[in-house]
């Protein structure tokens, strides 16, 4: 018996077993129809198109009930009120936050996870998978997997920091401007529109180029950047709460300017900058990465999903599919995270299905 | 007023559920319903009794997280619990229309009134554009629109609410329809147009001999409006009656309980003699940035310990006056005199004891009260603010409040406001106001937004502290039978002006300001005869 087969027919008694029992039944049945369609293709023969076609199900769904597990888990685990949210989450956001915990697990023990050094020459250049190297050699001989583990780090780490100094400068601004209105709206918005006007990436290229290639450039330029469209939201959504009943009251009361921010206008805006963040998250990532490719990100022999593309892109002309595995966990940790933000941006908007 | 007794729509136990995000709750509970032909029904409830719900089932309209769980609802032979959608399209608009409490989100602001108007029989094929034009004409003729001939041909913005709401009557009429469901439409009225409004829908009605479900709260309006009454209370009939012998007889408790709300009234105080005014408002002026005269050379004065009205359409400037005092809105010219002392006239510049002094409440208890913050800390920063209470004593002084407004410390200290009713919420609002231990409290329209049975409470309420506590009020009211139950003094507002002034008992027997005199004779009465003799007497008056 295969391990394909073991791992189907488990999850079968698994499902049906479960599907008797449980209240929620559409999932359930999906699931197990998939499996018995991965079955029979099994019996039609498992080879070219239909063993893709069958490890595809397969993967889907041991990804769904890897999801179902972990948010089981998470509703076991965490305090009242946060338990409460999570049972909220569709099996997609659960899935989102298991990627997302495993990104941040493998970011925050990399080192210790991974098999060999970052920039440890240990083998000949694009030497192939062995059982010592997971998926063999780049091109300097350096091993692919630990690479990748490092990577995680530094690429989702990077993009982390930078857009996190976009919230820091957009959110402060739009807060004030809100609460101020006046000149100092009208002048922060006229700099938002300047810079919003200027392609991103030829503005990142201009800065990367006059400063250099360095790490905290890199974190500027993205801040300066992506710090408009926070500040826009931002305003846009405390505008909103600024001119309700209640800041009326606290202003009346005659509470300080930074009263009013901290207790009554962020507690309403969390929501929607949490999801923006999310959003913007990815757009980072995907810029930052797009620069390393360019050259212009993290400096070798600094691990970056982005430049690992670029530096083995070669071995895709030998049909070798080892360079995309750096992209597809960049998609991956996108998909992920819009995943988990389509679900907080459901549940703050209040709408109901 | 029917001859013919054909039922046009019989609803037999209805049930309505209703979706709270994650279960299937009842709203409505087994409810019949008959309407013959011609027959208008008023539908009547508290807030949350499935009227509207009710209404717009009776088209086989389920509203969104709404499904219909059992009974059946037959409109002249179609049963429309089990009809499909294609089916249901004929007959809406043609057969059955509907009118809703806010013309103005009703209309398409983007199209001309008549182009609206004449999209049903176009799309029915009931009438050409043009033959359904001119009856538009005719219809807008009968319910005494201004201009009938040119109404039509304005966007929905360039009319006033009333006339919208009457154009949106006509709307309905345009088909000829056998049924219209009428949905408060003039509770978002001011009193002297809602009259008007109601003349006419009860004339185009009883012209066309069209049936009419007619759902409100008000229970003066129903009287008005209906040849039967069926009263409702969380989903569940509790009486239908003609409505001669449902105003003289009621059977139920909950019905009589609802008509003896209007009869609340306090013991009117007298004005202490040769006492100083407490807050004195001197000629002010205002304006919103630069614009014209909001307010022009209002005075008044408000006397320790006593309730002055100000009432008024919107905008005769009873709020701005408000804005004023406080101090958001600093009056162009004029003075403001609390306790003898002049306020400065921002409230920026105001001591925090002048600010803690003056208290505001709102009409709209929802944005009043900000939805991320607890209980114990909205009611809690006044004091800690200006009382410096920490600790220990906060929560004490927390606790105090709540039950000084009558909630249970112990189940509301920790709610967030969403958590609570209307009533309870307005009462936070209250509680707020007073833990700053203020001496004077504007009130801004805060009973407008409840349901008579609640803000009756809050009236009562109010009226307790103020014994307790020494306090004065400025009640800001468009509802004089709100002003009948509290004040003291009342004071009358038209376009910015102060029209007439005195104690409440003055104010209500004539001779009075023909403004005054208006508002009084609107106020809609529970006699059922009451509006046709209001406009025979207007009609005699003007020609």
């Amino acid at each position: 018996m295969s391990i394909h087969e073991i791992v189907l027919a488990l999850s079968l008694v698994g499902f049906f077993g479960y599907a008797l029992v449980s209240k929620k039944r559409d999932f359930v049945w999906i699931s197990s129809i998939g499996i018995l369609l991965t079955l029979w293709l099994k019996f039609l023969g498992w080879t070219g198109t239909l063993q893709f076609f069958g490890i595809l199900i397969e993967v889907i769904i041991v990804s769904a009930i890897l999801s179902y597990l972990y948010r089981s888990f998470l509703i076991l685990v965490l305090p009242e009120k946060l338990s409460k949210e999570v049972s909220t989450a569709p099996l997609t956001a659960a899935f989102g936050l298991l990627m997302i915990t495993i990104y941040a697990f493998v970011g925050i023990f990399g080192p210790a996870l991974a098999p060999y050094g970052e920039a440890e020459v240990i083998a000949d250049a694009f030497a192939f998978r062995n059982e010592e190297m997971l998926l063999g050699a780049d091109q300097i001989g350096r091993d692919f997997f630990s690479r990748l583990i490092y990577g995680t780090r530094n690429t989702v780490g990077l993009a982390l920091a930078a857009t996190l100094a976009a919230f820091v400068v957009g959110t402060i601004g739009g807060l004030l401007a809100a609460t101020q209105g006046g000149r100092l709206d009208q002048i922060m918005g006229r700099i938002a529109d300047v810079i919003m006007s200027i392609p991103s990436l030829i503005f990142a290229l201009l800065l990367l180029s006059i400063l250099g290639p360095k790490w905290w450039v890199l974190i500027i330029a993205v801040g300066i950047i992506y710090a408009p469209r926070v500040f826009r939201l931002t305003r846009a959504v405390a505008g909103n709460i600024v001119v309700m009943d209640y800041i009326e009251a606290a202003k009346l009361r005659g509470e300080k300017n930074s009263y009013l921010i901290r207790k009554e206008i962020l507690p309403n805006v969390t929501a929607p900058l949490v999801a923006e963040f999310g959003l913007e998250f990815c757009f980072v990532f995907l810029l930052i990465a797009g620069l390393s490719f360019l050259g212009l990100g993290l400096q070798p022999p600094t691990a970056d999903w982005g430049s690992m593309v670029r530096e083995n892109a070669t071995l895709i002309t030998y049909q070798d599919s080892t360079p995309l595995i750096p992209a597809a966990a960049i998609a991956l940790l996108t998909i992920s995270v819009n995943f988990v933000v389509d679900w907080v941006l459901f549940r703050s908007s209040g709408l109901k299905e | 007023m029917s001859s013919e007794n054909e039922i046009i729509l019989d609803i037999k136990g209805l049930k309505i559920d209703g979706f709270t995000g994650e279960q299937w709750l009842p709203i409505v509970k087994g409810v019949n319903l008959q309407l013959n032909k011609g027959e208008v029904l008023g539908l009547i409830g508290e807030s949350g009794a499935g009227k509207s719900t009710i209404g717009a089932a009776s088209m086989g309209f389920s509203r969104d997280g709404t499904r219909v769980s059992g009974g059946t609802i037959n409109f002249m032979g179609t049963e429309l619990t089990t009809a499909s959608e294609s089916q249901k399209r004929k007959l809406w608009g043609a057969k059955i229309a509907y009118v809703a409490q806010s013309a103005a989100a009703s209309f398409n602001p983007a199209h001309k009134i008549i182009d609206q108007h004449t999209e049903a029989p176009t799309h029915h094929n009931l009438f050409s554009k043009s033959d359904s034009e001119s009856d538009a004409v005719d219809l807008y003729n009968r319910l005494k629109l201004p201009d009938p001939d040119q109404i039509g041909f304005r966007y929905p913005h360039q009319v006033s609410g009333g006339q919208l709401q009457r154009a949106m009557t006509a709307m309905a009429m345009s088909c000829r329809p056998d049924l219209i469901i009428f949905d408060e439409p003039t509770t978002a009225l001011d009193v002297t147009t809602q009259i008007e409004v109601l003349a006419s829908i009860r004339d185009i009605v009883d012209q066309f001999g069209t049936a009419a479900i007619y759902i409100t709260h008000d229970l003066a309006v129903v009287a008005q409006m209906a040849d039967k009454i069926k009263v409702l209370l969380k989903g569940e009939e509790v009486e239908e009656a003609p409505t001669e012998r449902m105003m003289k007889s009621p059977k139920e408790e909950y019905t009589k309980s609802l008509w003896a709300v209007r009869s609340h009234q306090r013991k009117q105080k007298t004005r202490p003699e040769n006492s100083d005014a407490f807050l004195s408002i001197n000629s002010i002026d205002a304006s919103y940035s630069n614009g014209p005269k909001v307010l022009d050379a209002v005075s008044f004065d408000i006397y320790k310990g006593t309730t002055v009205a100000v009432v008024g359409e919107s905008g005769s400037g009873k709020s701005t006056a408000a804005r004023c005092i406080t101090g958001l809105l600093p009056p162009s010219t004029g003075k403001i005199l609390l306790d003898g002392k002049e306020l400065p006239s921002n409230f920026r510049d105001r001591s925090k004891d002048q600010l803690r002094q003056t208290q505001m409440i709102y009409q709209m208890a929802d944005t009043a009260l900000n939805p991320k913050v607890k209980v114990k800390e909205i009611i809690g920063r006044p004091a800690e603010f200006y009382e410096g209470f920490i600790g220990k004593d906060l929560d004490n002084r927390v606790d105090e409040l709540l039950e000084l407004i009558e909630m249970d410390p112990g189940e509301y200290r920790d709610r967030l406001p969403p958590e609570l009713s209307g009533g309870q919420k307005q009462r936070i609002g209250i509680a707020r106001a007073l833990a700053a231990n203020p001496s004077f409290i504007i009130c801004d329209e805060i009973t407008s937004a409840l349901d008579q049975l609640v803000a009756e409470g809050i009236l009562k309420l109010l009226d307790r502290l103020q014994n307790e506590l020494d306090l004065t009020y400025m009640f800001i009211t468009h509802d004089l039978a709100t002003v009948r139950a509290i004040a003291d003094e009342v004071v009358v507002m038209q376009n910015g002006k102060v029209v007439e002034q005195g104690p409440k008992t003055e104010m209500f027997t004539p001779p009075h300001h023909p403004y005054t005199d208006l508002l009084l004779s609107s106020i809609v009465e529970m006699d059922p005869n009451w509006l046709t003799t209001v406009i025979e007497k207007r009609e005699g008056t003007s020609s």
